[in-house]
């Protein structure tokens, strides 16, 4: 597979991220700008029966690297793998997702392999002087086209920021058993809330702010349930201790891009609006109507939260009952 | 214990980042210049791992010789010495290479830990903790919200999506730090008398241990920076009554922006 391009599946209990499929689509698409094959390479234990699935997704090989080790993320047993995968096979092009565990790996296979990486990609692109990654920076108030010169180049792509794309492909899936190599991180345990949508990974997120008025978010939690989505929360809402660090939308807190962000009583200050301005479609309600989240809203409503939240939620509730 | 923190001089996040005239980097005259919010985090863990197991903390940087003041910051919340590493290209350095800069200064100084943020909230990277700890041979464990040192090993709870991980290492070692971990103390007036007194040892990329010469070309290279997609003039929902409003809105959202 020298001068290919490289996917890197990333799984959570056995399950494929939604990343995943982001990155695969997003590498066949490079793949296809540079008239070459995308291997796609699984990491886990049990894992040749769900990789077979990645074909759909527009991969013409799949490597299964089996190791118990690999079930749980540990930094420093999937960069052996993986540096080791790479030494061997030669891409011209890593692709990963930025999840939490993405950033760790590609960042210790950059270091490693003297490689150039760019982190947190919103978009790619071919021009005459190669591949330009666009990714922001000062948490959304910039957009950066960055060049990366090097072999190979590595990209990290943000979640949720790339299409899916169903491509069929008669893919070959190759089980290996692999040696983790050295590593000096030991996995403990791990606590996972799997019925909460990551904030990250949510298409729709309704975000508290100081507007809310105390740490009752239940008409947040009915909307966001309601839309399938995540609870955001401003960094005033969280500075209150009305909702825990982890729900922080800004630039302190998580960069989000999902295809519907509602914000509740945010005003809207400059380091909010950084951490949201990619979402596709922004709504505000607001009772102030001069608060600055109204100038980065598609749509605005001045009024009372209280008051306006339940009939959007019966509203939407007919609509789902259409459906 | 020996601890290490990295430390960056970053805009402050209310500020206005506006694009220079070059389209490749930003207008710097009218920034407010502060420490890296999830570096104080880092400072804060420090100085809280040196009162209960004794020690000392270096604050370590990589930057303009600007970014004295956010190491004279930490060293006025309780580090204890600083060393700036400066060079006039800094600015336009890649990742690896300040992850390389760091790891050759760090290792002519003795270390247990070193800590550092996750991110920057400059150029949002994510990239130097876990780099220089691999550029140093060493374990890491990013996005700590808890600590606990026992017998020279580390036990670190992380965020990851949608949860924690516990995960321990054996020292030396590097974590960075997320939100949750501390609340980072201020500095109080006798702290910034005393800080005035702790050395900073300013030094060039040369004479900081750095193993290469000459430093190498940044092989990320920023081809142009432009402001974020304007959003077409937002509109106001009108109505009536909040309910007319409601059912506007979402009417919109499902037959127009379909995004319901």
């Amino acid at each position: 597979m020298a001068q290919d391009v490289l996917a890197i599946a990333e799984q959570t209990n056995g399950v494929f991220r939604k990343v995943t499929y982001e990155v695969l689509s997003e590498s066949r698409r490079i793949a296809d700008s540079l008239d070459c094959d995308l291997t796609a390479l699984v990491m886990g234990s049990n894992m040749e029966n769900v990789s077979k699935e990645l074909g759909q997704y527009g991969a013409d090989n799949i490597i299964v690297a089996e190791n118990p080790a690999l079930y749980e993320h540990v930094a420093d047993a999937y960069t052996n793998v993986i540096a080791d995968f790479v030494i061997k096979e030669a891409p011209a092009v890593v692709v990963i997702g930025a999840t939490t565990h993405g950033k760790d790996v590609s960042a210790r296979l950059a270091a490693r392999l003297n490689a150039p990486l760019a982190m947190d990609c919103v978009a790619i692109r071919f021009d005459e002087k190669g591949l330009i990654a666009s990714r922001q920076m000062y948490g959304g108030k910039v957009l950066t086209d960055v060049l990366l010169e090097g072999s190979p180049q590595i990209i990290a792509l943000r979640p949720n920021a790339m299409a899916i794309a169903n491509v069929e492909r008669a893919s070959s899936i190759e089980k290996v058993d692999v040696n983790v190599g050295k590593t000096n991180v030991q996995f403990i345990e791990k606590r996972l809330d799997t019925t909460k949508v990551e904030l990250t990974e949510a298409d729709s997120i309704v975000t508290g702010g100081r507007g809310m008025g105390g740490a009752d978010f239940s008409l947040i939690e009915a909307l966001a349930k309601l839309l399938d989505g995540a609870v955001g929360a401003s960094r005033s809402a969280v500075d209150e201790g009305w909702r825990p660090s982890s729900d922080q939308v800004g630039q302190t807190g998580k960069v989000v891009s999902p295809n519907l962000y509602i914000a509740c009583g945010v005003s809207g200050a400059i380091q909010h609006l950084a951490g949201m301005s990619s979402s596709k479609v922004i709504v505000a309600i607001n009772k102030d109507p001069d608060a600055p989240i109204f100038s980065k809203a598609d749509y605005g409503i001045e009024g009372d939260l209280f008051e306006i939240l339940p009939l959007i939620i019966e509203e939407v509730k007919k609509i789902k009952g259409e459906n | 214990m020996e601890i290490i923190v990295l430390l960056k001089q970053v805009p402050a996040t209310e500020s206005l980042i506006r694009i220079d005239d070059d389209g490749a980097s930003i207008k710097t005259d009218d920034i407010k210049w502060v420490v890296n919010p999830y570096d104080e985090f880092a400072v804060e863990e420090a100085l809280r791992i040196k009162e209960a197991h004794g020690g000392s903390v270096t604050i370590v940087s990589v930057g303009p010789e600007k970014a004295s003041e956010a190491i004279r910051t930490a060293l006025a919340m309780g580090a204890d010495k600083g060393v700036l590493i400066t060079d006039p290209g800094v600015s336009d350095f890649d990742s690896l290479i300040v992850s390389r800069i760091l790891a050759g200064a760090l290792k002519e100084i003795p270390f247990d830990l070193i800590i550092a943020g996750h991110r920057s909230v400059d150029k949002d990277n994510s990239q130097v903790g876990p780099a220089t700890a691999e550029l140093l041979n060493i374990p890491h464990i990013s996005m700590v919200i808890k600590q606990d040192i026992t017998d020279s090993k580390i036990r670190c709870h992380k965020t990851v999506e949608g949860g924690t991980v516990v995960l321990e290492m054996s020292l030396p070692a590097l974590i960075t730090t997320q939100r949750g971990l501390n609340e980072p103390r201020y500095a109080s007036l006798p702290g910034i008398m005393k800080a005035k007194k702790k050395p900073i040892d300013v030094k060039t990329i040369m004479d900081s241990g750095f193993d290469g010469d000459p430093i190498g070309e940044s092989m990320v290279k920023t081809i142009v920076m432009k402001p974020p997609r304007e959003r077409k003039d937002g509109i106001m929902i009108k109505g009536d009554s909040n309910l007319a409003k409601a059912a506007e809105l979402v009417r919109i959202l499902h037959e127009e922006a379909k995004v319901l």
